[in-house]
């Protein structure tokens, strides 16, 4: 990935932090990002994000658990290997609905948890830039990404306007890198060597 | 905003509702002739007791709805509570149809349903004699004496709860107060809907009728199957007042969360159908299997796999999607046909015992059930009418006004 310029904006408040969203869209500033310390109802729908296709991964995980289920256990005991269990005929559905079942929220389950973390971008050892620690703390943190246009003094003073109590900016990797916080210092040592 | 506090009953809802109660008392005075007065009345008795205990059961898990949400401090449903509240008052006219239907049935003699009253086969059967300690027509009547009353008098309780604050404010400390009593009254009726619905009463009304067998599914079976019924009438009632222009704070979210309400319960109700099924089909007791026999094989064959298809296969495909828990159209589409694939559900609990050989669904049935939708039109838009809509002093109102999904 590549390091790019930001200016970072932190909030105290939900409703502050709702309008500044709103104003920041309006002005036709690049929000990259929003973090804040909890999950934050309609946040999205004010940054303009499309609702997540997390669901219908999830589905087609399921089904493909269901089809992998019956498929499996019918081939193998009207086909490959039939064995008698008291009386019970060889294709007997009612008994495989149970394994059906688990396989289809296992599959569903941990595809749609591989799925997140690979849209999060979250992994052991996968770290990524933190624009400011306190957004795990109590600061609503808003970040807007700086293109080759856009003043960053003006943008200071914009967000100041909009009650953004910490400004600041940053030029940091927008990718993952792997390593870990208190050994590797080489990401926040490079932080500086280059402009978007 | 402005409210419109009150409903007006339209003169169609009230034409209607009249007409579909006409057309129960029609049914039940043909069907009387018809099947009632010879000594073989079981093909009346078992329509009579099937649709009376089946929209007893429907509005009375509206109160378990409204009973629980309070007890779990869930404020999402303020908006529409005087809905579930009013649907909930029907539970008094069925309760006493139902009543007089079942003592007919265990006292009148014309029907041999119950075959535990018969104390000459009793007395014969090992079986039959040690139940016989909670199958008799005292117990039978106490019970139920008990069950339908303390439904009626709590939920009169609770209700009474609901109004008594419309003209005052509460202040912080006494919304308090009223918050806890409203959860101490509810929670007296969760534990009673504990000792009947969830267990007791449909062993009693339902399953002795046949006597030999038993499953510990049933009672769970039957609430999940009444339960979802019941959100989905309440759910008609919300969408009917929203399209007349009332309920102004319900929106969508409140629609979808009613939705997950019928999905998620609707899957409750397969797990509880599937688990009662396959011990019994995999054990292969024929002490057990004999209820399965005519409903899996038999002449009931139909009605089990249209069971499944309207109660399992149709929630789950039509409501898996967001866009449409949340449309008005799939939503009431999906109501109705929840509100009928339990009425069928119980149809076969029923008739699949009482006639094992053959399946008598005509409009004998229909014309009942009829009657019953017809009085419960009547009596919740006549409470929806007295009271107004939305419980506006409620501690709870603003959470559920801003309620997000």
């Amino acid at each position: 990935m590549a390091i790019k310029k930001f200016v970072v904006g932190g909030f105290t408040d939900e409703p502050v932090l709702f309008e500044a969203v709103k104003k920041v869209r309006k002005a036709g500033y690049k929000i990259h990002d929003v973090y804040t310390p909890m999950p934050i109802h309609g946040l999205d729908k004010a940054m303009g994000l499309r609702d997540t296709s997390l669901h219908t991964a999830g589905f087609i995980y399921g089904i493909t658990g269901t089809t992998t289920a019956l498929s499996g256990i019918g081939y193998i005991f009207t086909n490959d290997w039939p064995l008698n269990f008291g009386g019970k005929p060889h294709f007997s559905l009612p008994a495989w609905i149970p394994i059906t079942f688990e396989l289809t929220v296992l599959f569903a389950a941990v595809g749609m948890v591989l799925t997140f973390c690979y849209l999060c971008q979250m992994a052991p050892f996968v770290k990524k830039h933190h624009f400011s620690l306190r957004s795990t703390d109590d600061l609503f943190v808003m970040v807007i990404e700086c293109t080759s246009k856009t003043n960053e003094a003006e943008l200071e003073g914009f967000l100041a306007n909009t009650g953004a109590i910490e400004i600041n900016t940053q030029h940091a990797e927008t990718g993952w890198w792997l390593g870990r916080y208190d050994k590797d210092k080489k990401p926040f040592e490079q932080k500086n060597t280059a402009i978007a | 905003m402005s409210l419109k506090e009150h409903f007006e009953i339209p003169g169609r809802f009230k034409q209607w509702s009249l007409i579909l109660m006409g057309i129960g008392v029609l049914s039940v005075v043909v069907g009387y002739f018809m099947y009632g007065s010879d000594h073989q009345g079981n093909r009346f008795w078992s329509t009579m007791l099937h649709n009376s205990v089946y929209f007893l059961l429907v509005v009375n898990a509206a109160m378990f709805f409204f009973c629980a949400t309070t007890l779990a401090w869930g404020g999402w449903t303020l908006v529409f509570r005087r809905v579930s509240e009013a649907v909930s008052a029907s539970v008094i006219p069925i309760g006493i149809i139902t009543f007089v239907i079942l003592l007919c049935i265990v006292f009148g003699g014309k029907s041999t349903i119950y075959e535990w009253l018969d104390k000459d086969v009793v007395n014969k059967d090992e079986i039959l004699k040690g139940k016989s300690g909670f199958l008799n027509p005292t117990f039978f009547v106490i019970w139920s004496t008990l069950t339908i009353g303390l439904w009626t008098i709590l939920g009169i309780k609770m209700r009474q709860l609901s109004r008594e604050i419309d003209d005052t404010p509460l202040t912080i400390e006494d919304g308090k107060k009223y918050i806890f009593k409203n959860t101490v009254w509810s929670a007296v009726y969760i534990v009673w809907f504990a000792l009947t619905v969830a267990s007791t009463v449909p062993w009693l009304w339902l399953m002795s009728i046949n006597a030999h067998w038993f499953s510990t599914m049933y009672s769970w079976y039957t609430f999940a199957s009444t339960f979802v019924a019941g959100i989905a009438l309440m759910t008609l009632f919300v969408i009917y007042l929203k399209n007349r222009g009332y309920l102004e704070y319900t929106n969508q979210e409140h629609l979808h969360d009613l939705g997950k309400f019928q999905f998620a319960f609707s899957i409750f109700w397969t797990y509880l159908w599937f688990s009662q099924f396959m011990l019994i089909w995999y054990a292969n007791i024929s002490e057990e299997t004999i209820y399965f026999k005519n409903r899996f094989e038999g002449p009931y064959q139909g009605i089990f796999y249209l069971n499944l298809v309207i109660n399992f296969l149709a929630p789950l495909l039509i409501y898996m999607t967001r866009t449409s828990k949340r449309n008005y159209a799939t939503v009431t589409f999906m109501s109705v046909a929840l509100l009928f694939g339990h009425w069928l559900d119980l149809y076969q609990m029923v008739f699949g015992s009482t006639f094992k050989d053959h399946v008598p669904l005509n409009l004998f049935d229909f014309g009942v059930a009829a009657g019953f939708v017809g009085l419960i039109m009547w009596q919740t838009g006549n409470v929806l009418s007295k009271f107004p809509l939305v419980a506006k002093n409620h501690p709870f109102l603003k959470e559920s006004i801003i309620h997000h999904t």
